[in-house]
């Protein structure tokens, strides 16, 4: 009982601090504005779906980079999308890769293309994992906190 | 990959609205082949609070929102994305335009400035706007739209 009273609490600090370490923004905040009694999981729901089809774009831009030589027209055309599906759920830090390597795609640099894909792929695999989480003890906590916001 | 998606979502039956009066409806086709963005559309416009009820329905690209309007439907407002398969936006709103097809059909594209865009808006397109929408940007739509009336 006394662990379950934390769970609100647990919910707001984990949010928050998915802000403060700049892996949210407030796109994320215009999704969980949506959410509401008819649809109570919203958010985790377009969060699986930017998870499902950027898998896609990640393989082509993987195929993309193993080619000789790199075609940075298609890599910039990937990236864009990709930049903006990860846009569309609030993933700050994976959208600033994504436009890092976006710049090199323009500047025709290859290997600063493939460092920064490791980047990109590491911001999209952390995101993954803290939203999972927070997901997870937002349900846990129940319906009202997780549609709730702190400040 | 998509099948063709011609949901109508208003989630209410207006014929059986207890008050008898008919609420003019809103008739929006969200174009786009992301299934994502089609979802918070839908989603944002369902939420807002107009005075018309709002109908959606949705297409995965061009050609289908073509075949919709050749099957007779009609739309007071199309969202239509620029880049997508078997038909982009600028192609689609063409073909739109040249079927005289008056509904307000507005850009929605995360593409930045260019030559693509430009040709988006010279296709016929009577604004463009960043994705997401948000419901503001909605409102003020439906605000231009019958102001236009």
């Amino acid at each position: 009982m006394e662990r379950n009273n934390h769970l609100p609490r647990q919910v707001a600090l984990m949010r928050q601090s998915l802000f403060d370490q700049g892996y949210l923004d407030e796109q994320f905040v215009q999704l969980e504005e949506l959410q509401d009694d008819a649809n109570p999981n919203f958010v985790e729901e377009v969060v699986t779906l930017y998870y499902r089809d950027s898998a896609r774009l990640v393989a082509s831009i993987e195929q993309a980079l193993d080619k000789s030589p790199l075609d940075f027209n298609k890599l910039d055309s990937y990236m864009h999308q990709f930049k903006g599906s990860s846009s569309s759920i609030g993933g700050r830090k994976v959208k600033a890769e994504c436009s890092q390597f976006r710049e090199y795609c323009r500047t025709g640099n290859g290997e600063g293309c493939i460092r920064t894909f490791q980047q990109v792929k590491r911001e999209y695999a952390t995101l993954r994992k803290k939203l999972e989480a927070y997901f997870q003890l937002a349900r846990q906590a129940g319906p009202r906190e997780a549609a709730s916001r702190s400040t | 990959m998509a099948s063709p998606s011609t949901r109508i979502d208003d989630g209410r039956d207006v014929d059986s609205d207890n008050s008898g009066l008919m609420r003019e409806k809103l008739s929006v086709l969200i174009v786009d082949d992301e299934l994502l963005v089609r979802k918070v559309h839908e989603k944002l416009l369902s939420k807002l609070k107009l005075a018309k009820q709002v109908q959606t329905q949705t297409a995965t690209n061009g050609k289908e929102a073509l075949d919709l309007h050749l099957s007779g439907s009609s739309f007071d407002i199309i969202l239509m994305d620029l880049q997508m398969p078997i038909m982009d936006g600028t192609e689609a709103t063409k073909e739109l335009r040249a079927m005289r097809v008056e509904s307000m059909i507005v850009g929605v594209t995360s593409v930045d400035a260019g030559a693509d865009k430009e040709a988006f808006m010279e296709a016929g397109l009577d604004k463009c706007l960043p994705k997401l929408l948000t419901a503001d940007k909605i409102k003020s739509l439906v605000e231009t739209l019958e102001k236009n009336k």
